[in-house]
């Protein structure tokens, strides 16, 4: 057996921290997006997409430049903590933010804006405040949309290659994942090391949106009342 | 002295009962869409205030903007000394603040949430055991205390409809906007709805705006009715001012009927179940056999006939069990869409709707001579 399980271990931890931070990140985007009336919202919509289309290594670039000493965050990280944030897990972690960023907010903002609007007007004249009316009801009833988006920018995660190479490297055990240790096998010409891993992969992502559409098959099929 | 006697009953009433001249609702406001204009002005007193009209006449927005769930452009609304909205001194009270209760016409029942869970979800600031004291009580006066474990979707439509007004009303609100909240309901369990509706109102006595486009419900309920059309108010009283004033063609029309004559009767036979009015023409009187009412001969009505139940004859039908064949002549025909209206002298004039196919089949034109049938029941009594 030839799987690297370090590799492996780091890329499931570098994917639930991503997914974590985006559910919380992505709640406030995503509520923005689903319900402000501001007539240039599709400029931030269309921000948020970018990362759907432009090819990984154009992202890497920017997060790399953004991360590295010479820009005011990477002065700032470096002045705070000693040392640069390319080329470190934490860097990762941010590349991959918004790398996957899409991933969880149009999900999300789907299916808030799919909440019919009745119902948060009826928890508005109930006395809620916006803030209850979200947990209480938009969460709730977006639930297969929350389930999709964390699991959608969890599994994008662990598959992601370009930005990851730009922004962290190949440095095992702290920015090496799976996708760029199935590309170095490939180039030391391992096929078999490589087809393991990337069945493993195939399988882990598989299994993990199978479980998420078969949830959302069986949570809250809302039907109106009539 | 309306003011004295205000003042000598709100004293005279028990405690907890509400000043019936405070607690008004005043709005006066308008607000714009893309193509329509609600410009609205309007007081509506404790207990029930009709708003009648047309679908696409801005009764729900009229809510809406009591709700402030719409954005005015520009005006003032009250409830009693309380200012919800001005724009004159930018005043925007936020919907979860004006303590106005609102029952969707749709009822946007939480359907993840149980009916207890929905009941209780505007008594969040009470402490948990008042809570369920308020939320056991208001079930059992609509009596639905059965169903507080359901789930909101799997309950049914005249249980929804309960649970919605309890949920609403156990909140105490100020005002109440109630958005055809029975629209769906058979008549048995809607009178039902409306008598424990009635028994709370006694009890709180607040303005309550009732929008429905059912008259009979406008004459069940009304104590104020107002009727609107195209944004516009076009006509407020009590339900017998505004529904028969000759006046209010519009109205009429609303209520469906495109035909409203005064008669008087002329014979009852109650042995039948009808009895024959005379409708005054210009050649003479026609007659008609409607349904018996209370009034004996001698009394005065007003009879109103939809178009739509008007069947248009070609040659002098005969073996018809409808009691009116009235002979006439074609004034004119009109076509809109796909009905065609057609105006038919008969000593009155009288509308009647038909299809294109039975024009053309019957070969219709002006100047033609035609039968106008019309059945008993067909005849709507209405008083003067």
């Amino acid at each position: 057996m030839s799987i690297d399980w370090q590799t492996f271990w780091l890329t499931l931890q570098l994917a639930a921290t991503v997914s974590v931070v985006l559910l919380f990140l992505g709640l406030p985007i995503a509520y923005w997006i689903a319900f402000s009336r501001w007539h240039w919202k599709f400029l931030v919509e269309a921000v948020v997409a970018l990362p759907i289309v432009l090819p990984p290594t154009v992202l890497g670039f920017y997060v790399l430049v953004a991360l590295g000493p010479r820009s005011p965050l990477g002065r700032w990280w470096i002045a705070l903590t000693g040392h640069t944030l390319a080329f470190t897990f934490s860097g990762l972690v941010i590349g991959s933010i918004l790398y996957s960023l899409p991933f969880a907010v149009q999900p999300f903002a789907a299916s808030f804006a799919g909440v019919d609007r009745r119902l948060i007007a009826a928890s508005a004249t109930l006395g809620a405040s916006p803030l209850r009316t979200f947990f209480r009801v938009i969460a709730p009833l977006s639930l297969p949309g929350l389930v999709t988006g964390f699991a959608l920018s969890f599994a994008h995660t662990m598959g992601e290659f370009g930005v990851v190479l730009m922004v962290g490297g190949n440095i095992p055990g702290v920015t090496r994942t799976v996708s760029i240790d199935i590309y170095d096998r490939v180039q030391a010409t391992d096929y078999a090391g490589a087809n393991q891993t990337a069945l493993l992969l195939l399988v882990l992502c598989f299994g993990l949106l199978s479980l998420v559409y078969a949830l959302n098959r069986k949570t809250w099929l809302v039907h109106p009342v009539k | 002295m309306s003011d004295s006697r205000a003042f000598v009953d709100s004293t005279t009433n028990p405690a907890s009962r509400r000043d019936r001249s405070q607690s008004a609702l005043q709005g006066n406001f308008r607000k714009r869409n893309a193509d329509f204009i609600l410009d609205v002005a309007f007081k509506a007193s404790a207990g029930f205030t009709i708003l009648f009209g047309a679908s696409g006449a801005g009764k729900t927005t009229l809510l809406d903007c009591v709700a402030g769930l719409a954005q005015l452009e520009s005006g003032r609304i009250a409830v009693g000394g309380r200012v919800l909205f001005d724009s004159a001194s930018g005043i925007d009270v936020p919907t979860a603040k004006r303590r106005a209760g609102y029952v969707f016409q749709t009822l946007a029942l939480f359907p993840h949430l149980s009916v207890e869970q929905n009941v209780a979800y505007g008594l969040n600031h009470l402490p948990h055991a008042e809570r369920a004291s308020e939320v056991s009580r208001i079930l059992r006066a609509f009596r639905i205390s059965h169903l507080s474990e359901r789930p909101a979707r799997e309950i049914s439509g005249g249980e929804s409809q309960r649970v919605a007004l309890a949920r609403t009303l156990v909140t105490d609100p100020e005002v109440l906007l109630l958005d055809e909240p029975l629209a769906a309901l058979d008549a048995p369990t809607k009178a039902h709805i409306l008598e424990d509706l009635r028994e709370w109102n006694r009890e709180h006595n607040i303005p309550i705006l009732y929008v429905t486009h059912s008259r009979e419900e406008v004459f069940a309920l009304g104590e104020v009715v107002i009727v609107l059309d195209a944004g516009r108010i076009i006509a407020q009283g009590t339900p017998h001012e505004v529904m028969t004033a000759p006046m209010q063609e519009t109205v009429a029309q609303l209520a469906g009927f495109e035909n409203i004559f005064d008669a008087v009767v002329e014979a009852v036979r109650p042995e039948r179940g009808t009895m024959t009015c005379s409708i005054a023409g210009d050649s003479g009187p026609l007659v008609l056999e409607t349904p018996l009412v209370r009034g004996g001969v001698g009394a005065a009505f007003r009879i109103g006939i939809r178009a739509g139940d008007i069947l248009l004859a070609a040659s002098p039908p005969i073996g018809l069990s409808a009691r009116n064949v009235i002979p006439g002549r074609i004034q004119s025909l009109e076509q809109r869409d796909v009905i065609v209206t057609a105006r038919v002298k008969c000593r009155v004039e009288m509308q009647a709707h038909l299809t294109l196919a039975a024009r053309d089949s019957l070969d219709l034109s002006a100047g033609r001579e035609v039968w106008l049938v019309i059945k008993t029941h067909s005849c709507h009594l209405m008083q003067r």
